[in-house]
This record gives C-alpha cells, sequence and structure tokens, in this order.
C-alpha cells in the first residue's frame, strides 16, 4: 500500500439535512449546522481543530473565495485553512487532502468541510465550461450523457440493460426512504418498474429524468485525526486505510482508436493490488459509491470491483447490493437522492464510516461491517477510490 | 528552433461569455437586518456575551466562539466614527457611484466591528479618520444594504 507516516482515524461526522432550497439560512449558516454536529459528535471544541480544509464546486454559487465568507461559520477564524476545489471528486479531494496532512505530521487535528448550495447558482452554465472551447463546448450535453445507457444496451439487450438500471433507481430510492437526511425519497416500488421505463421523460438518449442525480443544498464535515490523538479522543474511531485518485484529460478518447482502462476500473484495480484484496464483492461490507446516474452506477459496479461481463447485472438481481445483501451499495440512498456537489463526494466515506460506527441510522446494515469502500467522481471521470477500516489489523503489502 | 510571434495570421480566437446566474439566500438573520434598515431606519448589531463584541453586520453564530447570537440583538446608533477609508478613481459599471467618491470603514456607536459604506457630503480630499458621520437613508428601497444610502459628515 501507499506508505503512510501515522495512521488516521475519523473521529466526526456531521451532516445537515439536504434539500431542493434553504431560505432561511445562509452559506456560512449552513456550515456552520454541520461543523456543530461534527464537533457535537467527536465531542470536542473549535480549540482542539488545528487546521481547516474547505472545498465546494468552483462558482457554482458564483462566489469568489468562498472559504474566506464562510469564516463567519466555519471556526477557520485565526486557524490555517486551505480550499479544495475539484469539481464532483471535491469532497472526497478534502478526504484525502485531510488524510495527508494529518497523516504526515503537520496536523493532529483537521476538519474538512464540504458544501453545496446548488440553488444559489447554476449548475450546467458552470459545468460547461469545462469543456475544450474550439471542439466541445458548444456540443456537449454538461452532466447529461447517454453513452453508458448505449453501450449496456449494446451489450446486454436493450430489455435486460433498461430494467437492470431501473432497478438499480429504485434500490437506491428505496435505500433513501430510510435515510432521514436524504433529499429526493420519492417511495418508489418494484412494481412500477416497467411504468417508469417508459414514461419517466427522456434527458439524452435512454437517461431519462428519474435515472439522474438531485440538486440539492447541503453540507458534510468530517474530523480526522492522528492515531494517538484519536485513542485519546474517541472511542470508536474509523480508520483511512488507503485511497488513490485517477485523473483522464478531459477530451476522453475522442481522438483516440481504443477503448483506455476506465478510471474507476485503474482505481480499483491498483488500490486493491496494493492492499492484498483479491475478492473486493467479498472483503467489504459496504460500498457508498458516488452514482450521478442509474446507469452510471450500474456500470461503474463492474468497474470498482472489477467485475466481467454480466455479474454486476446479476448481483443486482439477485439482491446482492441490498441492504441485507453480500455487499450492500449505498444505504444512505446515493447521489440519485442527495447531491450537494462539493459535499456529495465526501458523504460517501461519511456514510461509509456511520455504517462501520454502527450509528448510520435508519439505514443501518443489520451485520457487522468491519471494511468499507466510498468512491467520489468528478468531471471528465476523475474518480477517488478510499478504503475505511473499524480496526487498525489490515497487513501491509 | 525559432520561434515567431509576429505571424498570427489564421489562429482563430474563440469568443466566450459566462452566464453564471445566482441568488443567494440572505437566511433570518440577515434578512432582519436589511427588514430593520429598510421599514424602521435602524442598524441593528448582535452581542457576544462570551467575546463582549457587537458584531455588524449582525451573525447567526460567533466566528471565534461559535456562540448563538441570533437571539442577542443590540440597537445601535446611526450615528458612527470612520475607522479607514479610500477614494474611489476610476468609473465602471459595477460601481455605484461616478468616480471620485469615499469608500469608508464606518464604526457605528455601540458595535465593535466596522462595515463598508459611502461616504458623501464633503470633498474627497477632507476626509479623515476618526471623523464622525451618521447615515442617510435611501428613498425608494432596494432591499440591500444600499437602503442605507450613504454617509455624511455630522
Ligand atoms: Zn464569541
Amino acid at each position: 500500500m501507499a506508505k503512510k507516516n501515522r495512521n488516521v482515524g475519523v473521529i466526526g461526522i456531521g451532516q445537515t439535512e439536504y434539500s431542493s432550497h434553504k431560505e432561511h439560512q445562509n452559506q456560512a449558516e449552513m456550515v456552520n449546522e454541520a461543523v456543530r454536529y461534527a464537533l457535537e459528535d467527536a465531542n470536542i471544541t473549535l480549540d482542539d481543530i488545528d487546521c481547516v480544509v474547505h472545498g465546494n464546486m468552483e462558482l457554482f454559487e458564483m462566489v469568489h473565495q468562498p472559504d474566506m465568507w464562510h469564516a463567519l461559520g466555519s471556526g477557520a477564524y485565526g486557524k490555517d485553512q486551505l480550499r479544495i476545489t475539484t469539481g464532483g471528486t471535491t469532497g472526497a479531494s478534502l478526504v484525502c487532502a485531510a488524510d495527508n496532512l494529518v497523516a504526515s505530521g503537520m496536523y493532529d487535528v483537521v476538519m474538512a468541510i464540504g458544501l453545496e448550495k446548488l440553488q444559489e447558482g447554476h449548475t450546467t452554465g458552470g459545468i460547461t465550461n469545462m469543456a475544450d472551447p474550439l471542439w466541445f463546448r458548444h456540443l456537449q450535453t454538461g452532466a447529461l450523457t447517454a453513452t453508458t445507457a448505449t453501450m449496456m444496451m449494446e451489450e446486454f439487450g436493450e430489455d435486460r440493460a433498461k430494467r437492470a438500471a431501473m432497478k438499480y433507481r429504485i434500490l437506491m430510492d428505496k435505500h433513501a426512504c430510510l435515510n432521514p437526511r436524504a433529499h429526493r425519497r420519492f417511495g418508489l416500488e418494484y412494481d412500477q418498474l416497467e411504468d417508469l421505463m417508459n414514461t419517466s421523460p427522456k434527458l439524452v438518449g435512454e437517461l431519462r429524468l428519474i435515472h439522474m442525480c438531485s440538486q440539492s443544498d447541503g453540507a458534510c464535515v468530517m474530523i480526522f485525526a492522528s492515531e494517538e490523538k484519536a485513542k485519546a479522543m474517541c472511542k470508536n474511531p474509523v480508520w483511512i486505510r488507503d485511497h488513490i485518485t485517477v485523473h483522464r484529460e478531459e477530451t476522453f478518447n475522442n481522438f483516440g482508436l481504443e477503448m483506455p482502462e476506465m478510471t474507476h476500473h485503474y482505481a480499483g484495480r491498483k488500490l486493491f493490488e496494493r492492499n492484498g484484496i483479491t475478492d473486493p464483492v467479498e472483503y467489504f461490507d459496504v460500498f457508498e459509491m458516488y452514482d450521478p446516474s442509474a446507469w452510471w452506477g450500474l456500470d461503474w459496479l463492474r468497474e470498482f470491483l472489477q467485475l466481467k461481463d454480466d455479474e454486476h447485472l446479476k448481483l443486482l438481481e439477485d439482491g446482492e447490493f441490498d441492504l441485507d445483501g453480500k455487499l450492500p451499495v449505498n444505504p444512505s440512498g446515493g447521489v440519485t437522492a442527495s447531491n450537494p456537489i462539493g459535499a456529495t463526494a465526501m458523504l460517501r466515506p461519511a456514510e461509509a464510516a456511520m455504517q462501520i460506527r454502527g450509528d448510520a441510522g435508519p439505514q443501518q446494515i443489520k451485520k457487522e461491517v468491519k471494511h468499507a469502500l466510498a468512491s467520489g467522481f468528478g468531471g471528465t471521470l476523475w474518480s477517488v477510490l478510499i478504503m475505511l477500516e473499524k480496526d487498525l489489523d489490515w497487513q501491509e503489502v | 528552433m525559432e520561434i515567431s510571434y509576429e505571424n498570427t495570421k489564421d489562429c482563430k480566437v474563440m469568443t466566450g461569455k459566462m452566464a453564471l446566474p445566482n441568488q443567494y439566500f440572505a437566511g433570518r438573520v440577515g434578512s432582519k437586518f436589511i427588514i430593520a434598515l429598510r421599514d424602521e431606519h435602524k442598524i441593528l448589531g448582535v452581542r457576544c456575551e462570551k467575546c463582549n463584541k457587537v458584531f455588524v453586520p449582525p451573525r447567526e453564530y460567533c466566528e471565534k466562539c461559535l456562540s448563538k447570537l441570533d437571539e442577542s440583538w443590540v440597537e445601535l446608533s446611526n450615528e458612527g466614527v470612520i475607522t479607514n477609508y479610500t477614494v474611489v478613481n476610476y468609473n465602471d459599471k459595477h460601481l455605484p457611484r461616478r468616480a471620485p467618491y469615499i469608500l469608508a470603514l464606518v464604526k457605528v456607536d455601540g458595535a465593535d466591528t466596522p462595515f463598508p459604506h459611502i461616504v458623501e457630503g464633503i470633498d474627497v480630499e477632507d476626509v479623515k479618520v476618526g471623523m464622525k458621520v451618521k447615515a442617510v437613508f435611501a428613498e425608494e428601497t432596494t432591499n440591500t444594504i444600499r437602503d442605507l444610502d450613504h454617509f455624511e459628515p455630522l
């Protein structure tokens, strides 16, 4: 595995509820709400925090230097602070950065803050500017694409692929309905599957409105501490075992001749290899995955988990990604339910850590969760994969 | 290899315009401040008892000690003192006045923090730190901090 100077534990987690709008509070106040929950959860005060890492999407609220604005609520006043904005992966990058800052020995206790108030800005206006002005800016469809749907229908047949994507979507909604903080909780049932397949409005190709993630407001805060401090301050720290970040340039493979290894597949392959994990479905007890749409979520399970052919469809069809299945996926309801973008990729390791602690709430997995996997995703197929552990007992490879 | 910077024939420049429409939710505390300014011509602050500080503009939580402040409103004076200033000497569409005009930090009596606003009724050459000023309210509301139109010398 990647050489770590010292172990790092998650000692506090705080989240707001997620919703389409929050008129009652401004950005700093929303940040403050999650900060207070996290400090309460860790049973510490601001005095214990050495450094704050802050992140949201560039320009989504049309605010320059939001980390400075939010000092009114973030607790960063007089402390070291840095801002990280890596698009959709921001929340996961915050976790990786906080882990690195503590592991390196620079700080003992780091608080990471991810947030978004999507209703205050114009998401697509911001996102479309990532594309090259000469080749793609005037052709691309922002975050809405149907490439994966098309490829899955070609590979597995139209009917099976469409059914699987909608089953995945309904499963996510069932999980979201358990999560009191989730934004969209529709109460979908499996007997609506065919109806939804045919009547949900089409966005691009076979990507339909019901498949797509929400636009949410909300904030998530996680507090990280060195092994020594974590053990002294917290009775059940969750350990960050390892993480990997994989990037790809923005033009995908449009000029290439061969399909390259997908970033998610590469991330999983490398991470599992260096940690000696040969069967991730067997090893992990939960996977909180950044799934921007039902099509992507389903397809990416194959990539991350190093599955072959239709293994991921079979696992889904057999109920193995359910809360009581072999590898529960997104007990929180995932990104199709709640998507406050700068916080979204932090919600994945945060929810995974809560599953390990056993206090995730109504969406808690019934059997013991010892090993958790969490992913972050961002524009042009950036991928972050994080491993969390209940015990400090893993073997160095 | 020689690189020529002079010949730019047929080098295309793509012209763009980023449109980022947005809104800002002021929250309960910020909204109450603007409403008092608009309807009653009053400047409100909040006091942190723990830090013994009165903040203007008000905020829901003290950024130093995280105490909840939204129930500790203080009505402040419409008079105050210039703690610092500058003179804006250029013109642009987003600016509230034609240049030259004075942009000052004004600490109203009873507050511990100054906030920025326009000072008028005095030549830009004559403004000084420590000068006493009073609030002049706008005749028409915009539901913004500009409902306080400017400060002028006492
Ligand atoms: Zn205070």
